[in-house]
């Protein structure tokens, strides 16, 4: 549960010195209270003070670090259950596994795949986030050497042994590099625990389906003196998916609403083991990403994923980067002019709304068709065309005022107005309002460049 | 340095010490601890009592978190008559291991009574030989790919589409109706002034059949939907616009023309993946928290056009780099589908084939007990894997 600003306010100095940049200490703790700066930042606690903040301030899931330096992600650090009441931290990585017994070609090409798939969406990169090295060959030494290998890569690694001697032999190689250890079971506990504790690497504890036990040998872990611990409660792929959902879910509200100190943990999800039952590389491919969707949507603060197909990664990347759109920030971007290319009196324009996804949609399509436009943004209070044309937001009234208060008329001659494909129902209102002539454009703005041009032409030819 | 400095400077990064082979004769002993040490002391005991605090706090053993919830979601049977019913909604509980939920989730294909041109390649291809005749259409749906219910659009009634009449409207659903034993949903085509009268047409062909008549909103007359579906006994779907007051509000109208909990499902609307999944996340699940809470507006079970998702680029168009739209397509509908399955959503119009069956795999589990499934042995799943 979030933490007040008013808990926190209690805690700090009061003195209102504004050291923090803060203009008050109130300020403060709404500001720390919403994750927005940090506690540091204030140069007058008291040592006890600061501790008993401390505590109240650590996220309900612990954040832990896996990998260093610049070769590093981070998981877990959630608040709530629910998006909507703060946000959720930390996008789920995506962590792409291989094996000991892949040759070096096999390898370099997989580990060029995982560090060079990428995808771009509404101005942002989406891609991949680490390496899962799996113990396949049973050999310590290949395992430990295959490690070695992956130290020239650019992303972080997860080091996947049940075999606490094989663990060590690869934690000698890239145990600086700090590694996830994978995993931590009932079996062999005291030997792979000691690793931890020797290589300060964060623990994987893997207890398939049993909560009871999960719970027990976690708290060995954090007597230990564990404290960076991601806990695996096993991924059942088909009909063991409830089982799935229920640990999953029964994990983190006990974190979040229980504070249960044995599971205020990040939880791994692994759809990777679709695998072990799809042979077929389209179906497997369509029930792993699946089976991703469904764990990040539930609390999954990190993934291993077999399958590396475009087609699979795309809609999982998308998810991520929507279940973790901040619910505070608005999601819209300021109406007015935006103009795209070389323009002149004779130029287009568009219409579109202010909603921030639709906006930067439309915008990446208009720059990589090399579109010469200018382009109204319209406020529609951060709503989507056929959102706001239901709403009302968007009316031959709205559309007329922004005309007429953006300047457009100063800037061209023309007036000519296209608008998006979903507005047509608008197109004689706005024509009645503003007296533009309105002409309806395509319902998907990656044609809209391909649409200029053929205006461009059919006004030339007139 | 003094011994005493010297076990200071050793003491400082440790909690205890342990001494071996130390013997010592005395009469009597005086100890002088030095106050750093005693400070030492008392911090080490401080220290170990919160650690036995601690661990004494976590012996409790583990209990799952079940929430006691004042309210539950109403349940509501569609399909009468000739139709063998299918039930929505009924839950108790939020998840599953609180107590599993009555009816699983049901899925409804999307049928139209017109061929649609423009419906996407991957789903063409499935229904290509019967987009002529929706009552064939509908067979197969229900024949080849399991459909629990069926949803038949009256696209062609829109002005600017077919203006097929009411009279053209009922006969479709007479044929549909001919056609299979299923649950229907009857969708008008979006023209808020002709719905209500299509609606009403379509509602009367199909009089004691319980059908869900899709929508009553606020642009239009939803009282004559509403009055429609209880002169000819049947459901309606309540739909607002990603905003849980103007579901609500339309709820409230609804019921005060006549029509109760058990004859409302509701849209909240489903915003595709990637076009604003995250605001329909949100609005589901406050709705059901509020159903489960004891809101009596808004305890209806919840329906997703899930079809949305195929309006999305990544699911529809071509690029190479994206990789075949034959694939990109359904997993698109499936996260929509499921992502709204996972905040309590009862019923999902969808349109392919293998979307739906995904679905479905993941939803029957909605209705079982937590760890009543044999699970396979995962523990070697590093090794076993290729």
């Amino acid at each position: 549960m979030q933490v007040t600003a008013m808990e926190i306010y209690r805690l700090l100095p009061k003195t209102n010195c504004a050291k923090c940049g803060e203009a008050s200490c109130m300020a403060f703790a709404t500001k720390l209270s919403d994750k927005e700066t940090d506690l540091e930042l204030c140069t007058q606690m008291a040592a006890n003070e600061l501790e008993k903040l401390e505590n109240l301030l650590a996220p309900a899931v612990r954040e832990i670090t896996i990998g260093k330096g610049s070769k590093a992600m981070v998981i877990g650090g959630d608040e709530v259950l629910y998006r909507y009441e703060l946000t959720y931290y930390n996008p789920t990585p995506l962590v792409i596994d291989l094996n000991d017994n892949m040759d070096d070609e096999t390898l370099k090409k997989r580990v060029k795949i995982i560090e060079e798939s990428e995808f771009e969406r509404t101005g942002e990169k989406l891609a991949l986030d680490g390496i899962a090295l799996r113990n396949i060959s049973g050999d310590k030494v290949k395992f430990a050497e295959t490690a070695s290998k992956l130290k020239s890569s650019k992303l972080p690694l997860v080091l996947c042994t049940m075999d606490p001697e094989a663990m060590k032999a690869a934690l000698e190689k890239v145990g600086d590099e700090k590694p996830l250890i994978y995993a931590v079971t009932e079996n062999n506990l005291e030997d792979m625990a000691s690793l931890a504790i020797e290589y300060e690497c964060p623990l994987a504890l893997f207890v398939p389906n049993n909560l009871e036990k999960m719970k027990e040998l976690s708290n060995i872990l954090r007597s230990k003196g564990i404290k960076d611990i991601v806990l695996d409660p096993g991924t059942y792929v088909n009909n063991g998916i409830g089982d799935t959902l229920d640990n999953f879910i029964m994990i983190r509200r006990l974190a979040v609403e229980e504070k249960d100190e044995d599971f205020r943990f990040p939880i791994l999800g692994i759809p990777a083991l679709t695998w072990l039952y799809e042979k077929d590389d389209i179906q497997g491919g369509i029930k792993e990403a699946t089976i991703a969707a469904t764990l990040m949507n539930k609390y999954a603060d990190m993934l291993i994923i077999h399958g590396t197909n475009i087609w699979e990664l795309i809609p999982v990347l998308t998810l991520r980067q929507s279940i973790f759109t901040d619910p505070r920030k608005p999601q819209m971007v300021d109406p007015g002019i935006y103009e795209f290319g070389e323009l002149d009196e004779y130029s287009a324009v568009l219409m579109t709304t202010n909603f921030a996804l639709t906006y930067y949609t439309v915008e990446g399509d208009l720059k990589s068709g090399k579109a010469n436009c200018y382009l109204l943004v319209l406020d529609t209070e951060g709503r989507a065309v056929d959102v706001s044309l239901a709403g009302g937001q968007q009316s031959g009234k709205s559309v007329a005022d922004l005309i007429k208060e953006s300047g457009i008329e100063d800037k061209v001659k023309t007036r000519t107005l296209i608008i998006p494909g979903l507005s047509a129902p608008l197109s004689g209102e706005i024509e009645d309002e503003c007296g533009w002539e309105v002409i309806v454009g395509p319902r998907d703005s990656s044609a809209v460049p391909d649409f200029i041009l053929k205006l461009k032409e059919k006004q030339e030819v007139k | 340095m003094d011994k005493m400095t010297q076990l200071l400077k050793l003491l400082e990064n440790t909690d205890t010490i342990e001494i071996n082979d130390f013997r010592m004769d005395f009469d009597e002993l005086e100890i002088h601890l030095m106050p750093a040490v005693q400070r030492m002391v008392q911090q080490v005991t401080k220290k170990q009592a919160v650690i036995a605090k601690e661990t004494l706090a976590q012996l409790k053993p583990f209990t799952p978190p079940v929430h006691n919830y004042p309210g539950e979601v109403a349940e509501v049977q569609l399909g009468a008559g000739t139709r063998k019913p299918v039930y929505l909604g009924g839950q108790k509980a939020l998840y599953r291991f609180e107590e599993p939920q009555p009816n699983a989730p049901v899925v409804t294909f999307d049928v139209f009574d017109i061929p649609m041109p423009g419906l996407p390649k991957p789903i063409r291809e499935h229904f290509e030989d019967v987009m002529e005749h929706p009552g064939e259409w509908a067979k197969k749906a229900v024949k080849d790919y399991g459909a629990n219910m069926i949803t038949i659009h009256l696209i062609g009634t829109g002005p600017k589409v077919m203006d097929k009449t009411p009279q053209q409207a009922a006969q479709d659903i007479e044929e549909v109706l001919q056609a299979v034993k299923v649950p229907l949903v009857i969708g008008g085509s979006g023209d808020p002034i002709k719905d209500p009268i299509i609606l009403e047409a379509a509602a009367a062909a199909a009089e004691g059949e319980r059908c869900l008549l899709a929508s009553a909103n606020l642009d239009l007359d939803f009282r004559k939907v509403a009055k429609a579906a209880m002169d000819y006994n049947h459901a309606v779907l309540s739909w607002a616009i990603t905003d849980i007051n103007m579901q609500k509000t339309l709820n409230k109208y609804l019921m005060k023309e006549g029509l109760t909990q058990n004859d409302i499902v509701m849209d909240p609307t489903t915003c595709a993946l990637g076009y604003g999944v995250e605001f329909s996340i949100d609005v589901i699940t406050r709705t059901r928290l509020a159903a489960l809470k004891g809101d009596k507006d808004l305890q209806m079970p919840m329906s997703s056009g899930t079809t949305n998702a195929w309006g999305s680029r990544e699911a529809w168009m071509k690029k190479d780099e994206w990789g075949p739209t034959a694939y990109r397509g359904p997993i698109w509908e499936i996260i929509t589908g499921l992502t709204m399955m996972l905040c309590g959503v009862d019923i999902f119009m969808m349109l392919h084939p293998s979307s739906v069956q995904m679905l479905k795999e993941i939803g029957n589990t909605f209705t079982k007990d937590y760890l009543s499934t044999d699970v396979p042995d995962i523990k070697n799943w590093i090794t076993e894997l290729e």
